[in-house]
């Protein structure tokens, strides 16, 4: 994955985060109109979170994260929101391709290691998070070829003009 | 290929790509590929941008209509007009609003055993029902499907649910599905195939198949395949497709990651409480619980034997006057038959107001959405927070029997104490 490290400030959020907690069904009249849909990222998850977000932070989570529909707004308006990975303990498939397409690592570790506000450095390629805040250094499952070479290419549309098919 | 006996995923996708199994990525051919129209103008947009002129198949590509059917306000029915005309400039097939849910007219229509089929929208799992290989991928992945004919696949592993006994009265394929969830967790089965198979499958109808495989999803799974049988040939046959039938059924020696033993008659009618699916108990521990809405419809149970049950509990009887009881049958087909079988009638009779086929209710949207601190009872698949267009809303799943029953009484009711 271009060898490259992702720095940044963390945002916490729990377990079971879906995409109707992402991007609500209610706001699909906004889904041809992203910049309005993305005013409403996680809403009902934390409220404040459009606010606090800052372009770079790193979103970090429980189990689960991204169960549901198959809707790729929803790594589209996380995305949009400034955020450059997404750490979490596990997460849901359809989520997990969408948000890769999207260009947007999604890395699995022991997120109880990493609080609210904590700054870390992660090296995908090393499969190690470093939380810079508390010195802890966290092991990250890698991200498997296929994927990781779509990464590379900041998401799926692009690999595919590139490449013209599936390299395996 | 290998000599080592094939669960039903790696069979359908070795007819794809020889040689595969679980672990190893398959590159497949795709036999439909479709979207609905709150994911397909992404889908459309992502082709567009990819620069692809052409649908690889269109013949085998298809947009629904559905999630927004009629559309409630402008910017839907805008992206209707979009994605109408898309399926005009590459010649595909568009299905009109007050058609029905996606899922039910591609089991009605088009999955055939042995099939892979993709859709934007992650219930396409439901055609499992029918022995297909049948996943949900988000709109890149859709658009790629359409530009080139064919998507990757990771061939999972696959968990074994192998089911005895018959359900006892007032117990159907919803309480196994959700009382299995339960029982695996929301994340139970991530990346995972659930293959169902046993003794009892021979009593299990189409349709209770497809409400299984339709929440295969909700623990995570990436399929929920059903063997391919005599129940799948009759239902095929009943379709005017008999000629789509093949057998199709998991070596002997087949190598799952677990084994799940289900004995039907010992399970219980089952509910999920807010705000996750897994979140499961036996009805009767929640009984007297007040709910304002009850909604029987969607691609899990919108189906006519669905309507038959509900018809049945309230047949000669009121809905309770605190309770609105909302009815989307899932496909035009199910509502004309209904209509023609006196199920609507009935229902419309004991106080039931009667939606266009399509998801209604579902995903909150459109008709049926809840107030601040109301609770449904619905017979669809997802009770995350938020899900039925308001945060502040409380969203119980159960079989239509449970939420007919609880429409008669106003509060959560055991099936078993009305039928």
């Amino acid at each position: 994955m271009a060898g490259k490290a992702i720095k940044g400030k963390t945002l916490k959020l729990g377990d079971n985060i879906s995409t109707d907690l992402i991007t609500p069904g209610r706001y699909a009249h906004l889904r041809s109109n992203l910049p309005e849909l993305a005013k409403h990222v996680l809403e009902d998850a934390d409220p404040e979170f459009a606010a606090k977000v800052q372009p770079g932070d790193i979103l970090v989570a429980g189990r689960n994260f991204g169960l549901g529909s198959s809707r790729e707004h929803a790594p589209v308006v996380i995305k949009m929101s400034g955020i450059n990975a997404i750490l979490v303990k596990s997460v849901a498939r359809i989520f997990f391709r969408n948000a890769i397409n999207q260009g947007m690592p999604v890395l699995i570790c022991d997120t109880d290691k990493i609080a609210a506000g904590d700054e870390v450095e992660i090296n995908p390629d090393k499969g190690i998070i470093v939380n810079t805040t508390t010195g802890a250094v966290l092991s990250c499952g890698k991200i498997p070829p296929l994927m990781s070479a779509i990464l590379d290419e900041g998401g799926l549309i692009s690999y595919i003009q590139k490449h013209g098919d599936f390299v395996l | 290929m290998s000599n080592k006996g094939q669960t039903l995923a790696e069979k359908i996708l070795n007819f794809k790509s020889p040689g595969v199994s679980a672990g190893d990525i398959a590159i497949a051919d795709i036999d439909l590929a479709f979207v609905q129209d709150t994911t397909g103008p992404l889908t459309m947009r992502q082709f567009n941008n990819s620069g692809f002129q052409y649908v690889a198949n269109p013949e085998k590509t298809i947009i629904f209509l559905d999630h927004a059917a009629p559309s409630p306000n402008r910017q839907l029915s805008n992206d209707h007009l979009f994605l109408r005309q898309f399926a005009r400039e590459k010649g595909i097939a568009l299905s009109e609003v007050g058609n029905g849910v996606c899922h039910q007219l591609v089991a009605e229509n088009f999955a055939c055993p042995g099939d892979v089929i993709v859709g934007s929208d992650s219930h396409t799992v439901t055609a499992g029902a029918l022995g297909a290989f049948a996943t949900g991928m988000g709109s890149s992945d859709i658009a790629v499907a359409m530009a080139l004919g064919k998507t990757w696949l990771r061939v999972p592993e696959s968990f074994l649910i192998s089911l005895k006994g018959t359900f006892p009265r007032g117990v159907y394929a919803k309480d196994l599905i959700l009382h299995l969830i339960g029982l695996l967790g929301a994340d139970g089965a991530t990346y995972k195939a659930l293959e169902f198979n046993g003794e009892a499958l021979t009593d299990i109808t189409m349709s209770q198949r497809l409400t299984i495989a339709n929440m295969a999803v909700e623990a995570g799974a990436k399929v929920g395949l059903f063997p391919s049988d005599e129940v799948t040939r009759q239902f095929l046959a009943a379709q005017g497709r008999a000629d789509h039938f093949r057998p199709l059924v998991p070596d002997a020696d087949a190598t799952y990651e677990r084994t799940i033993a289900m004995d039907l008659s010992q399970l219980m009618p089952t509910v999920s409480l807010p705000h996750t699916v897994d979140n499961t108990c036996a009805v009767h521990e929640i009984k007297g619980t007040k709910v304002q809405q009850a909604f029987i419809g969607t691609c899990t149970n919108g189906r006519l034997d669905d309507l038959e049950i509900a018809a049945g509990i309230l047949e000669g009887k009121k809905t309770h006057l605190s309770t609105r009881l909302l009815i989307a049958p899932a496909s035009r087909r199910v509502l004309k038959e209904a209509i023609s079988k006196g199920y609507i009638p009935t229902l419309l009779e004991a106080g039931a107001i009667i939606l266009p086929p399509g998801c209604a209710a579902c995903l909150g949207l459109h008709q049926g959405i809840l107030g601040d601190g109301e609770a449904c009872i619905s017979t669809a698949n997802r009770n995350f927070r938020g899900r039925m267009g308001n945060p502040e809303g409380l969203v119980y799943l159960a079989s239509p029997a449970t939420v007919a029953a609880s429409a008669l009484r106003g509060e959560i009711t055991d099936p078993r104490e009305v039928l």
